[in-house]
């Protein structure tokens, strides 16, 4: 049990008082984060990102991700209160989350909550310590045109497993890796895009698209609602507590469904938001009771909590052991990972040890601390959300525009950040995903030096991503999911004949 | 809400048309993509893909993409013209967007404490119908304890500003 002794390693790496306090900070913060609108996961790393840039890597990235569990966990406190999902992933618990609030039985659903929550995360965990680890040292024997073919997986993923149109995936994705390229050429050095203005040398820094789309974009759109609070309050003690874990076992099957679906869509990059969608539509139409879902069933509560934590911990494991971000969130750690001077990829479980161990085990505590904080401070943190939006709308633009500076130390990012608030806006209004634009935004240089390293090998032969049949079953799998609308329709023909 | 009824359907901006000017644009960015791909060179060059050779591709399937979404958009006929907003709730993201904008400005000269500070006590007051009391106390206290723990806690300086109205403070 090689896996065994190096996770031990790591809690012994993440046991330090230090390590602890910043995983503590996290996960308040992320609760924090994740309960108020228009921060939420995603953009919320993003902003805290260059406090860590002075930070041990290893100190930084438990910090980080501990803000992510955070936000995973805040999102649902928001969703049974006040019926207002602080993330997209946890729409599905307001279906019968709220519900349950209404009569009267807020603490019972939001245990149900964070012990699913926990659970999935749980389980993600452990499949990454035994799962990333051998992916890792798979993926050592990846040749540019491997790397290339599994960005490609990722990529047509998006537009064949998306809900929407595939057309608009395919055009905020390829906007992705248009603003990507402007800048500089890291192979032949010209100037891509700028059109003599300088100050795009730099390139766009994905880290403001995010805080702008995510965090920007979302207050625009929550200020469109009017958002009016009418929270229930919440009462959770100890009896409520042990009441409702008694009765949690009865729906093991609905947790391991649930954990099976989040880890799958964490892993390809469908996301927490999808997953708990999907595992809500399973369990409703699965259950006994399916029927009576949307009037405050536990087992509404658990499906969809289960498989957002699940799929939000398991898009780490493709971010760890290929350097391939499973969702926003991912990415924006990736991100950091490259700012610590960290190279993301296989050789990452060769040679940075410590912080790939050190951040397996600190997701172990970290989830562990964060249920521990969530079912004491409830009451608190729901409070945040009675502060009035005309107070928190404009500190949290305040906060939008520090983080954009900060990346950088750039005044120019603040105007982008605002760009890319009202683009955020208009796409979601219209469907157009964000998430394939922010991952092609990430990933679009590494994709494109794979790419040309491809082509170099093969003279400019397309047909290298045939070559051998890892990189040709990648290839072909990626066609597969790009075409999947038409793939599916075809099979269900042929058995309708 | 009084707007929630009106939120699909009755006056504001359609969403036909909102989708057609969307695609136009991104119609028009992958173009410029595919325009300046081309002057730096999309072939094979003497030692490999030129610097446009990826950009080039991806400029054509901006504008590949974007004519299909626009011939859609202009296809797809509804029983109810669909809007992509009214305009009580568009008025309510521009009383937010125009401030914002005006804030940002306001950042590139006197920093971001002070432009902040500014901010937050309007926003309160004129959005929020706080007092002004009130309003310039929040304004204020969020600031400093920015500036706080950015300035003196994690040592990050922020944007002074053109101006530099707080250089007295010697940070």
């Amino acid at each position: 049990m090689l896996e065994l002794s190096a996770l031990f390693h790591g809690f012994a790496v993440v046991l330090t008082p230090f390590n602890l306090l910043l995983m503590m900070i996290g996960i308040v913060l992320g609760v924090i984060i994740g309960v108020l609108p228009g921060l939420g996961g995603a953009n919320g790393v993003a902003i805290l990102l260059p406090l860590t840039f002075t930070m041990p890597p290893t100190s930084a990235i438990i910090m980080l991700s501990c803000i992510y569990w955070g936000a995973l966990f805040g999102g649902a406190i928001t969703s049974i209160l006040f019926n207002i999902p602080g993330e997209p992933w946890s729409v599905a618990t307001t279906f019968d989350g709220y519900p349950m609030a209404q009569q009267g039985r807020a603490g019972e659903a939001l245990t149900a909550a964070f012990t699913s929550s926990f659970i999935g995360a749980l389980v993600a965990v452990i499949m990454i310590t035994f799962l990333a680890p051998l992916v890792a040292q798979f993926a050592l024997q990846f040749g540019p045109p491997e790397f290339f073919s599994v960005y490609l997986l990722t990529f047509c993923s998006f537009i064949g497993m998306g809900k929407g149109s595939p057309f608009k995936t395919l055009a905020a994705m390829t906007l992705g890796f248009a603003l990507a390229a402007v800048g500089m050429d890291t192979v032949t050095g010209q100037l891509r895009l700028i059109f003599g203005f300088t100050d795009l040398m730099r390139g766009f820094d994905f880290l403001i698209a995010v805080i702008g789309l995510f965090g920007i974009g979302e207050i625009l759109l929550s200020m469109e609602e009017g958002l009016s609070f009418t929270g229930k309050t919440a009462k959770i003690n100890p009896k409520v507590v042990f009441e409702t874990w008694k009765k949690l076992p009865h729906y093991w099957l609905t947790s391991l469904r649930s954990c099976l679906i989040g880890c799958w869509m964490g892993i390809t990059p469908g996301g927490a938001t999808p997953a708990s969608f999907m595992s809500y539509g399973v369990a409703k139409r699965v259950s006994k009771d399916g029927d009576k879902f949307g009037t405050g069933q536990i087992e509404g509560v658990i499906a969809p909590e289960t498989a957002a934590h699940a799929a939000g911990t398991s898009a780490l494991l493709p971010m760890l052991a290929l350097g391939i971000p499973g969702s926003p969130t991912a990415a924006v750690l990736l991100g950091g990972l490259l700012i610590w001077g960290l190279q993301p990829g296989p050789l990452l479980f060769v040679e940075q040890k410590d912080f790939v161990w050190g951040l397996i085990a600190s997701m172990y505590l970290g989830n562990l601390a964060g249920l521990i904080i969530v079912l004491t401070c409830v009451p608190l943190f729901a409070a945040i959300l009675r502060i009035p939006f005309s107070i928190i709308a404009p500190v949290i633009i305040v906060i939008c525009a520090i983080g954009a500076y900060t990346v950088h130390n750039a005044m120019l990012d603040i105007w982008f950040m605002l760009l890319f608030g009202v683009i955020g806006y208009v796409f979601k209004k219209l469907d157009y995903p964000l998430a394939p634009l922010v991952l092609a935004l990430v990933l679009g240089d590494r994709a494109e030096d794979s790419f040309r390293q491809s082509m170099l090998i093969s003279q400019g032969e397309v047909s290298v991503f045939f070559s051998n049949w890892l990189v040709g079953g990648i290839t072909a799998l990626s066609l597969v999911m790009l075409f999947w609308p038409l793939v599916s329709r075809l099979i269900a023909r042929l058995r309708g004949a | 809400m009084d707007h929630d009824k009106d939120s699909t359907t009755g006056a504001g901006i359609s969403m036909r048309a909102t989708e057609l000017v969307v695609a136009a644009l991104l119609f028009v960015a992958g173009a410029v993509v595919v325009y300046d791909s081309y002057r730096l060179g999309s072939k094979w060059g003497s030692d490999g893909p030129q610097s446009g050779y990826f950009p080039f591709y991806i400029g054509l399937l901006i504008c590949i993409s974007s004519v299909i979404n626009f011939a859609q958009a202009l296809m797809t006929r509804r029983m109810a013209p669909e809007i992509f907003v009214a305009w009580g709730p568009f008025k309510l993201v521009l009383t937010v967007l125009i401030p914002a904008a005006v804030y940002v400005l306001g950042v590139k000269y006197i920093g971001i404490y002070l432009a902040s500070a500014i901010y937050i006590a309007l926003f309160m007051a004129w959005l929020g119908k706080y007092s002004w009391l009130r309003s310039i106390a929040v304004g204020v206290a969020v600031n400093v304890s920015f500036f706080l723990m950015f300035e003196v806690w994690f040592k990050v300086p922020l944007y002074k500003g053109d101006l530099d109205p707080l250089r007295f403070l010697g940070y």
